[in-house]
Formats: structure tokens, sequence, C-alpha cells
């Protein structure tokens, strides 16, 4: 293996910070902007993409052995796919109201370049224990930058958190910030502050 | 084993474990998934129509109506059903609710609009009206549709058939008055062809 064996902990603990998918990889951009506009949303949408990129992950790395090299990513694509509908299905049958907000962005987790790309780059290379540190640190990673990104616009957006009011009739609601130029400024004042912390990070 | 031979099996297997996955999971989330969405259904049907007791459903080509009927008594209480059409930005889905001679609407209750979020959107839910955020859907209470619904702007409705539009979403209250005449027509042609 031409890649370093890095420590356990550090499997999981790159995909919060130093890896994480979106602010570092910019990665799975598109859920990331569109669905953040409740704190409620941007939590549904990352635990779905967890759910899809732990068992995919699981499952790519124990058959990584048996798959032919040529037909690998329709492989990988066949398997997030089924989960993708698993996860689907579940959040329609349990979860209604949520499904009809996240609308299609449910079933376009199948061509969430977060998950393609940890098969690609980290399960069809490494064991399944690996495989489930690697994945389960960046799914964190992935649903804190959600989350954050989501309490942040619903905040300035709505005026409430998780739905219950939490600023004041005083506070006129910022309705921009909900929708798509609201996710595309606390996305890159995001991103720029995660690089100003590294830069001083780096610095130091 | 030939690499070829061993791409098909690989694929082949993979393909038939998921889908054999996902059949059984079908069968699981289906039926869950389809009496939520009878019981919106219901819900909205109960919204818009007087009080009643059972409907009963008559299925025309593009529409089903369901027709409220209270025990007891012969005639119905008044006639539901989905109205469909082109909004500003994309499909609104109406549930109407009409008097048994489709000549007024008893009330009505927006299922589904992809509007401009804060200015179109206010069709279903407006947070700068502090007194009636559904403002806009109770105007329909007890409007004339005959013989169409007319849009008023910054005044007051005068006549039995007016609405007055949302300041900045006159496209989007115009198309919810269009889709509602158009479609009260069809409803009533279906109702009336089955010779009802």
């Amino acid at each position: 293996m031409a890649r370093k064996q890095a420590s356990v902990s550090y499997e999981v603990i790159k995909g919060l910070w130093d890896e994480n998918p979106v602010l570092r990889s910019l990665l799975g951009l598109c859920p990331t902007l569109a669905v953040t506009n409740s704190a409620i949303n941007g939590l549904a949408m990352g635990l779905a993409t967890t759910f899809v990129l732990i068992t995919s992950s699981i499952i790519i790395s124990s058959v990584r052995n048996i798959i032919p090299n040529q037909v690998r990513i329709s492989s990988f694509i066949v398997v997030i796919a089924a989960f993708v509908t698993v996860a689907d299905r579940f959040l329609a049958a349990f979860y209604p109201l949520i499904s009809k907000d996240l609308g299609p962005y449910v079933p376009l987790i199948v061509v969430n370049c977060i998950i393609l790309g940890r098969q690609e780059a980290f399960s069809a290379k490494n064991s399944v224990f690996r495989s489930l540190l690697d994945s389960s640190g960046m799914s964190l990673g992935f649903i804190l930058v959600l989350l954050a990104l989501g309490m942040v616009r619903e905040i300035l957006g709505s005026g409430t958190l998780f739905g219950i009011t939490v600023l004041g009739d005083w506070f006129d609601p910022w309705m921009m910030m909900i929708l798509p130029p609201g996710a595309f400024l606390g996305l890159g004042i995001f991103i720029a502050l995660a690089n100003w912390l590294n830069a001083r990070r780096a610095k130091a | 084993m030939s690499t070829t031979t061993k791409m098909i099996l690989v694929l082949t297997t993979l393909t038939m474990i998921s889908g054999g996955l996902l059949s059984y999971w079908d069968g699981f989330t289906r039926p869950k998934i389809e009496a939520y969405r009878l019981q919106e259904l219901k819900k909205a049907i109960k919204e818009v129509l007087p009080p009643n007791d059972s409907y009963d459903e008559i299925k025309g080509k593009d529409m089903t109506l369901y027709v409220g009927k209270k025990s007891g008594e012969p005639k119905p209480v008044g006639i539901a059903f989905e109205a469909v059409g082109n909004g500003f930005q994309g499909k609104v889905a109406i549930m109407v609710g009409v008097t048994p001679d489709f000549s007024h609407i008893n009330a009505i209750k927006i299922l589904e609009q992809i509007e401009t979020p804060g200015l179109g959107t206010k069709i279903v839910d407006d947070p700068t009206n502090k007194q009636d955020r559904s403002w806009f859907s109770n105007q329909f209470k007890n409007l004339s549709v005959e013989p169409q619904i007319e849009v008023v702007k910054n005044m007051k409705p005068s006549k039995p058939n007016e609405i007055q539009a949302i300041t900045g979403a006159t496209i989007s209250s115009r198309s919810v008055a269009k889709i509602l005449t158009d479609q009260v027509n069809v409803a009533k042609s279906i109702y009336q062809s089955k010779g009802q």
C-alpha cells in the first residue's frame, strides 16, 4: 500500500476538519447549498447521506477484492443507488413532511460526489474496519457543516431554530438567507473562515 | 476465470442482490406511504367541503371528484376535486370544494406549489399579514365562479366573483384564479356527463 497507514483515531478525525468533505475538499456542494434552508432539513439530509455513505463503504470495502477494476464504478453506483432508494422510501414512509421538504435531493444523493469519492479513494483500497472509520468521520464532518449552515440560515432567514421562534417580533426575517443567495453567502463565509483558521494554524 | 466472465458475474450478482433488497423494502414501506397519501387527501377534502359524513368518488378522465354526503340526505353537500395547473414557475395543485351546482367555491387548500419564496408563496402563507396569514386562500370562501374569477389589484374586491391580488405576486394570484375557473368547468362537465 502506497498510502502511509494513519492511526485509527485519525481516520475518524480527519473527516471533521483536515479533510472535511465540504469545507476542505469542496465536495457535496449541491445538497449543502440546496437543502440547508432550515436546521432540520440540513440535519435530515446529513443523516440520510450518512446512512448511504457508511453502508456503501462497508459493502464496497468487503467485496473490494472480487470487483474487477473495469466495472468498479458501475458496481459502486449499483450499491449506492440501492441504499439511496432505501433511505428515500424510509423517509417517505416515516417522515413524510421532511421527505416533502427535501424533495428530489434525497434521490440525488446517488450522485453526491462525497459518497462515490470515498468509495474510489478509500473503501476500494482499505479494510472494512478502516472504511467504517473513514466514512463515519466524513459523514460527521458533512452533518456538522449542513447543520451549522442550516442553523445560521434559519435563524437569520426565519427567526426560528428547529421551527421554534428564537428571535422576537422586533426581528424582521432576512428572507434572502433562506433563498439560494443566502446559501452561497453562508457557505462562502464558512469556507473563508475555515481557510483563515487553517492559514493561521499553519503560521503558528 | 476470464475478466469478462468475472465482470458479468460480479455485476449480475450485485444488481440481483440490490433488486431483491429493494423489492423487500418496497413491500414494507409502500403501505405506509400510501396510507399517508390517503390520510392527507381525506384531510384536504374535509377542509374544503362543508361538514359531511362520507364521500363518493367519481373517476373522470383526468380528475377524480369527491362528492361529500351527509348521512340521511340524498343531496350532496358539496363536491371536492384536485385542480392542477401552471403557476408562475411550475405546477400548482389545489384541492377545491364547490357547491353541488358548481356556481360557488366553498373553500380551497393549496396542496403543492413552487412559487417564488416570499412573494408567490403568499398564496399559501403570508407572514406579513399578522391577522390572517392565509388571507389569500380565505378570499375564495363562498366566491362565485360565474362567469369567471376576476383578480383586482390594490383595492378591495367589490363583486362576488372578485379576489384581491397579492402585491408583488400578481401572476401567481392570477394563475390560481385561472386554474380554479378552468378546472371548475372541467369538473362540472365530468359531473354532468356521469348523469348526476
